[in-house]
């Protein structure tokens, strides 16, 4: 996994409460054999019209957010349905950070097994980061735990095991894979009914 | 101390990590089908990982074969998955029991088949259905994409220690009563969350006086109540079961030696106990749109309780206070994990021998798989099927969920062996009703459900 320590960015506002994982990709996107190209399906509904066209209203089809790495956004989200889509469209699509309110559990687990950063930030901080210039930057700082815009600073909490992971940009399979003395120790002392 | 089964099997199995966190645990048997592997595979490649057992990962085709022409997959992604299986299988050299081969079938019927499923061991699959290992006195459970991708690299998978349930089923099960009619009548009592964040271990005489293939559908459902893991203690049953199978082990007796070591001292070291008498259990069938929306077969559909039930009876355009016996049939499914070994088959051909099924009835024959058929057939029972006007398929897990062609057309209902009621299950608009083998092959005789204590076989 690439790993993150310091990420400065523009960001994209979306500022709904309890967005479900149902509208970060809908189930019709699920049956596919890939962990990559799901972005362009990333919040179907609200970011399509019903002719398919791009809608030109909604955040991310405007010209001038592209490229934005960190997501600002409501209480709760990603709840509802356990996939781990939800996770790849929003890495896909290029969101490295997102800034919320809180998670669902699976979201959160989801997020740290895939390498994107899941903040969570009071809403006064949330609101103040939403309403930056579009073209602005924000910087956000794991070793120190801190999101930076101008002159403000907001802290923010991290378990130290996912924090570890993130800046060294380990993934699971790589922690486990530094067990390996005592899983081979373990396979060696398994019965033999041969 | 005393401990349950599951303790024992727990602390065998454990790598690093202390109790009450997150544990490291050994992977003994890792099963493997296309629909939810081919992102695993593909991270493995993406960081250039390996395999790291190929002699603990087996693979299988299920969810997406046609049942009719086995080698003509029209869904394009369907075909996608099942093409990448075989790719991915070849690359990292796991074996494959693919389209066609002897061994090939749904997953949870292949692994006990085969011996690969034995007593003692942790066995892991990307499918909830899972659970249906336990039957052996093994921890079987289901895991996500990314839990397989490591297992598949580590041959480990990190887990908390679930607390654990004993349930106490005992009494004789009257005539035509099934083990599908208990883990039913279980959920409908309990609720389909009753089971969640347990070990649930299913013991008493009932238990014992079972088959492994009557303990396999108790626990395959258990899931539906919420039990990621369901067990019953190995005894002579599930040794006589798997010695001689394909990759059984070859010294039996040091093998049985080692698994008498896996039974519960005693019930009070279960987190907690329900009792389960069986002794009047009538046989069940769901209304609904989950399992534990079920009633015994000669009461009525319950009264409306909450929005939930609202929303059900909507969907299956049913009445509360309906008997069941009035609920009409047009499809029967016969198969599934739950409900598609060789005993199911038979009891439902016992039934439908001599009988013709009722006119504006389909009913689909799925066996769980190819040796399932194969040994169907030498003795006959596809003859029994076709006779009664049933369609005799090739196996797979066809319309349990509908990812094939086969699925039931909206509004129709289904009288079905398999394990899930939801909406949209058996196709978009289906209505499912979950019930035994002799059940649903009575139903389709007679277009509607009968209540098989008052039938001869
Ligand atoms: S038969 Fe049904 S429940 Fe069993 S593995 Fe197949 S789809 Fe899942």
């Amino acid at each position: 996994m690439e790993p993150i320590t310091t990420i400065t960015s523009t960001t994209i506002p979306l500022m709904k409460e309890n967005i479900d994982t149902d509208q970060i990709i809908p189930k019709q996107f699920l049956k596919n054999i890939l962990k990559v190209g799901y972005g362009k399906n990333l919040f179907y509904d609200w970011r399509y019209l019903a002719d398919r066209t791009p809608n030109p209203e909604f955040i991310l089809n405007q010209p001038e957010r592209q490229g934005a790495q960190i997501l600002v956004t409501g209480d709760n989200f990603g709840c509802g349905s356990s996939r781990e889509h939800a996770v790849w469209a929003l890495k896909d699509f290029g969101f490295k950070v997102i800034i919320a309110g809180g998670y669902s559990d699976i979201f959160y687990m989801n997020s740290t097994k895939n390498g994107v950063l899941a903040i969570i930030l009071p809403e006064e901080q949330r609101r103040i980061l939403a309403q930056i210039p579009t073209d602005a930057k924000i910087t956000v700082d794991l070793p120190q735990q801190q999101v930076r815009y101008q002159h403000f600073s907001f802290d923010f909490d991290i378990d130290p095991l996912w924090k570890n992971k993130f800046i060294k940009g380990l993934d699971d399979i790589a922690i486990t894979m530094g067990y390996e003395d005592q899983i081979a120790a373990y396979e060696a002392n398994i019965p033999n009914y041969n | 101390m005393k401990q349950t089964m599951f303790d024992k099997l727990w602390d065998r199995h454990v790598i690093s990590g202390e109790p009450g966190g997150p544990q490291l645990i050994y992977v003994d048997l890792h099963l493997v089908h296309e629909v939810t592997s081919p992102q695993a595979f593909e991270g493995l490649r993406e960081n250039g990982r390996q395999v790291r057992r190929t002699d603990k990962t087996f693979a299988t085709m299920d969810h997406n074969v046609p049942t009719t022409d086995i080698f003509n997959v029209k869904d394009a992604i369907s075909r996608k998955q099942i093409e990448t299986l075989a790719r991915n299988a070849k690359e990292f050299g796991i074996r494959l029991a693919g389209m066609g081969h002897a061994d090939q079938g749904i997953i949870h019927v292949i692994g006990p088949q085969l011996g690969l499923t034995q007593p003692g061991m942790v066995v892991v699959c990307g499918d909830s259905h899972t659970a249906t290992h336990g039957a052996f006195g093994s921890i079987a459970f289901g895991i996500g994409t990314s839990e397989v991708e490591h297992v598949l690299a580590t041959q480990t998978i990190w887990q908390t220690k679930p607390k654990t349930m004993g349930i106490h089923v005992h009494g004789r099960l009257p005539h035509g009563v099934y083990a599908k009619d208990i883990i039913m009548g279980i959920i409908a009592r309990e609720g389909v969350a009753f089971g969640t964040g347990y070990a649930v271990e299913l013991y008493g005489d009932t238990i014992e006086n079972m088959s492994m293939e009557e303990r396999m559908t108790l626990c395959n459902m258990g899931i539906e109540g919420g039990a990621k893991m369901c067990n019953v203690k190995p005894d002579q049953t599930t040794f006589d079961y798997v010695a001689g199978r394909k990759y059984a082990p070859k010294n039996m007796k040091r093998a049985i030696a080692d698994w008498k070591q896996y039974y519960t001292d005693s019930p009070e070291a279960f987190d907690k106990v329900i009792d389960f008498d069986v002794h009047k259990l009538a046989p069940f069938v769901s209304w609904g749109t989950n399992p534990g929306m079920s009633v015994p077969v000669d009461e009525k559909l319950p009264e409306i309780k909450n929005a939930d039930d609202q929303k059900a009876f909507d969907y299956v355009g049913l009445r509360p206070g309906q008997p069941v016996l009035d609920i009409p049939i047009q499809y029967a499914f016969f198969g599934s994990c739950t409900n598609g070994r060789l005993s199911d088959l038979k009891i439902a051909a016992n039934v439908l021998k001599g009988h013709h099924i009722a006119a504006g009835v389909t009913a689909l024959v799925v066996p769980g798989s190819r040796a399932v058929k194969e040994a169907a057939e030498k003795m006959g029972i596809d003859q029994i099927f076709k006779n009664a006007g049933c369609e005799w398929r090739e196996p797979g897990c066809s319309a349990c969920l509908g990812m094939n062609p086969d699925q039931v057309p909206a509004g129709l209902h289904c009288a079905s062996t398999s394990n899930r009621n939801f909406e949209g299950r058996q196709g978009a608009g289906s209505r499912t009703h979950l019930a035994s083998p002799a059940m649903v092959a009575y139903a389709a005789i007679n277009g509607h459900f009968v209540d098989i204590r008052k039938e001869e076989v």
